[in-house]
């Protein structure tokens, strides 16, 4: 393990509250307002855990231990994902598959909760949760599926470190397909538009936010901050594909990394100031399709 | 016996046909069977047998036409036959304490005790207030069918209603509206008047519908008064209701971009919603048109400077206003969401007697302005907007068509303003009079009944607001679609709650 390993972890706990500000100074400038602080998630975060937190009388244990393993889950997450070319903290032989299932106990300790406070709203978020991460796991899967295929390595610094511009030479369809799905996973995964409207206030459309509504204080700001590292774990798995910098120089690579991780955080902006949300029953057939793309661009590897 | 009369003419109460129960119903079934619809109906609450009024409006000849009856303690409710009474039946049995034998749905309507002491129709005790949202809500049972409880606390920032889901995962087999929350007791207060207060408590029937309301309440003076308000005021008067009209229906299109998630219509309808108020508040002062309209006329009057000021901000929002509305039109994703959802048949429409955007996004042609024109629609025509598929992109369309006519109109009325006075000297009341007005609102027809006593006083004045008519239009529309549609059908419709709770 190398000290530069660490550069990535770090950037990643310091930096991810960051992307949400530039996803909505980006929405901001497309309809023509001044937009909240780019700072504004840092401020929230701040103001949540100097507050106390509110438990309902009908929840127990796992309303309290959802946020706390939420965030411990996306943790380990973000120490197996490599950025720039430089290995993670935490890599080895088939990581790939245990980042899939720490994001799986992450949603797993979320959906508990919301099922835990007993209210139909949350009932229903829970549901539509698990439906849609039901169908967005296997395109990430097979996405990291194809890389590995393509790299020959079944670890996922392995994967990443081995990718370069020569590889877009080679194999640009299949790596097109995978970040294609993989940014529609990025944007599920993460209840952005068109899957989820992240801004909207009506409990009855809310896939995500239902879920957490009942959260408050320290508790709402471990789910904040998880969210924030989630997006930035995906955001990182993309950018490893779509733009694999290799100078020689550990910190400019990290640096062309960074500078991708925030074009990530423009993207999304764009998508969602461009379009409308999907209407509940097409997202399962946006999810498939993405996972259609990926075992496309996994064929395209057997040849 | 019917009595034919117009909107806005005064006539004796005496000449009100009295008809016995069996008559009466068989007047207004036949009047609906030949197209008319229920304007109205309501009951005088008093000591004795309940004095019960229809007004039925027929569209196609353009003619009101009244029919009364008298009722003790039961009879055959209108609502099998006549499905469109059905709320009015439910207020009737509320406030009068009468039972409409037959009624399918006989709940509460805002949870008031009954106005005559002594007869309650679901026989609770004198001294029992009832508590608002509390009845028997309808039931589906059966595996995996589950119920969702909405409000009447929100998240956002609106009135309260309560909303009753039944549903089977994300379908909605069922969903019953509950209101009753708002009610502020505005028709009791109104009895024995008019009084200074009248004219504020006509303005805050509807705070989005001030000029509305304000309008059909002056009309209705002005004809128990024998009053004629100057060609002037009537001009300003048209220009106000479509100002309304034009900041309510750009404000209710940002709202359905902003439901879909859809940020740049949103962001600039917001805005332009305000350019709208603005012009308005430049004529009278007042963002919403209080203080505009009163009964003779109007209390402000417009100089040249204004007029030209008016003209410029008209045509400046009409631009912004069009490019962030085709913007919506254009983009697939958001036609992709409003299409074919909450979808409401002209069959269903006209049978539950719907009126306003919401009709005329079902294809039906109902427009008070063309239908039973007062004022200075009278002398201009106002074409009337339809679409024929019933979603919510029919009614968000319809509000665009609107949109362009009512600008195409005050450009119109601005460049050809008569001159004269704004204000006619309004005398006492007719005794023993009624009247009638509709005025076409941005949500639809208004409708105010007012009949006064022998010295001149209001002895009844009835308010029908279109949310009225057009709540349980949402109900149906919601049937068989996806729950996490329902804000998006809610905005679509944009009804009133302190309107329908009164």
């Amino acid at each position: 393990m190398r000290a530069t390993s660490f550069i990535h972890p770090l950037l990643a706990l310091v930096l991810s509250p960051l992307m949400l500000g530039v996803i909505n100074r980006t929405k901001a400038w497309f309809a023509g307002r001044c937009g909240q602080p780019v700072l504004q998630a840092y401020y929230d975060l701040s103001k949540l855990l100097r507050k106390g937190a509110v438990y309902s009388r009908t929840t127990t244990w796992v309303f309290r231990a959802g946020p706390i393993v939420g965030l411990a889950a996306v943790l380990e997450a973000t120490a197996l994902v490599p950025l720039g070319g430089e290995p993670a903290p935490l890599a080895f032989t088939g990581d790939l598959i245990l980042l899939a299932y720490v994001l799986g106990l992450m949603r797993f300790f979320t959906v508990a909760a919301a099922l835990d406070t007993g209210s139909s709203f949350e009932g229903m978020g829970a549901s539509r949760e698990v439906t849609f991460s039901a169908l967005a796991e296997p395109a990430l899967l097979l996405g990291l599926a194809a890389v590995a295929r393509l790299t020959g390595s079944l670890s996922l610094s392995g994967m990443y470190a081995a990718m370069s511009l020569e590889t877009w030479r080679q194999a640009g369809p299949v790596l097109a397909l995978v970040t294609a799905a993989l940014m529609v996973v990025l944007l599920a995964e993460n209840a952005r538009l068109p899957v989820d409207d992240p801004n909207t206030h009506l409990e009855l459309t809310m896939i995500h936010e239902v879920m957490v509504l009942d959260h408050s204080g320290p508790d709402l700001a471990f789910i904040l901050y998880g969210a924030a590292l989630k997006l930035w774990v995906l955001a990182a798995l993309l950018v490893g594909l779509l733009l694999p910098v290799r100078t020689g120089n550990a910190w400019l690579d990290v640096g062309a990394a960074l500078g991708g991780m925030f074009a990530v955080a423009v993207a999304v902006g764009v998508v969602e100031s461009s379009m409308a949300r999907l209407r509940l029953l097409r997202v399962p057939q946006l999810l498939v399709g993405a996972g259609a793309l990926v075992a496309l661009a996994l064929i395209l590897t057997l040849r | 016996m019917t009595l034919p009369l117009h909107n806005g003419e005064q006539l004796n109460r005496a000449k009100i046909p009295q008809q016995n129960v069996a008559e009466f119903r068989q007047q207004v079934i036949a009047r609906v069977r030949e197209g008319a619809r229920v304007a109205a109906l309501f009951g005088l609450p008093g000591n004795g047998s309940v004095p019960m009024l229809a007004v039925l409006a027929n569209g196609v000849s353009g003619k009101l036409e009244l029919v009364g009856t008298e009722i003790s303690g039961e009879y055959p409710a209108l609502t099998p036959d006549v499905p469109q009474v059905h709320l009015f039946e439910r207020e009737l049995a509320e406030q009068c304490g009468v039972i409409p034998k037959g009624h399918p749905w006989l709940k509460p309507v805002r949870f008031v005790k009954s106005l005559r002491p002594g007869h309650d129709t679901w026989g609770r005790a004198a001294n029992e207030q009832p508590l608002v949202g509390v009845t028997n809500f309808y039931r589906v049972e059966g595996d995996e069918v589950h119920e969702v409880a909405v409000g009447p606390v929100h998240a956002g920032v609106i009135e309260p209603g309560h909303f009753r889901f039944q549903c089977h995962g994300e379908d909605v087999l069922h969903l019953e509206i509950s209101l009753g929350y708002q009610h502020r007791g505005v028709e009791r207060a109104l009895l024995g008047g008019p009084n200074k207060r009248t004219i504020h408590y006509m303005e805050t029937l509807a705070g989005d519908t001030t000029v509305g309301h304000a309008t059909a309440y002056c009309q209705a003076i002005e004809a128990l008064a024998g009053c004629k308000p100057p060609a002037r005021a009537q001009v300003l008067r048209g220009v106000a209701l479509e100002l309304e009209r034009l900041a309510n229906h750009t404000g209710d299109l940002g709202a359905l971009a902003g439901d879909v998630g859809y940020l740049p219509t949103q962001s600039f309808c917001g805005r332009l919603r305000g350019d709208f108020l603005n012009m308005t508040a430049l004529v009278c002062g007042s963002r919403f048109g209080r203080g505009l309209v009163r009964p003779g006329g109007v209390v402000f009057d417009v100089d040249e400077a204004r007029i030209g000021q008016l003209r410029e901000r008209l045509e400046q929002a009409l631009r912004d206003v069009t490019s962030a509305v085709n913007l919506l039109w254009n983009t697939s994703s958001v036609r992709g969401r409003l299409e074919r959802t909450g979808v409401l048949t002209t069959e269903t429409a006209r049978e539950i007697g719907l009126v306003g955007v919401v009709a005329r996004a079902c294809g039906l042609e109902r427009d008070a302005r063309q239908e039973f024109p007062s004022g200075i629609y009278q002398f201009v025509q106002i074409p009337v907007s339809t679409y024929h598929t019933g979603d919510a992109f029919a009614r968000a369309y319809v509000r665009w068509l609107e949109i362009q006519r009512s600008v195409a109109f005050v450009r119109e009325q601005l460049n050809a303003l008569p001159a004269g006075p704004v204000r006619a000297k309004v005398g006492p009341l007719a005794n023993n009079a009624t009247v009638v007005t509709m005025v076409e609102g941005w949500r639809g027809e208004i409708c105010h009944a007012a009949l006064t006593d022998a010295t001149g006083r209001f002895a009844h004045y009835k308010v029908v607001d279109p949310s009225f008519h057009n709540w349980f239009g949402l109900a149906l529309a919601l049937r068989n679609q996806q729950i996490s549609d329902f804000p998006l059908c809610n905005k679509s419709f944009n009804l009133s709650y302190c309107g329908h709770d009164l």
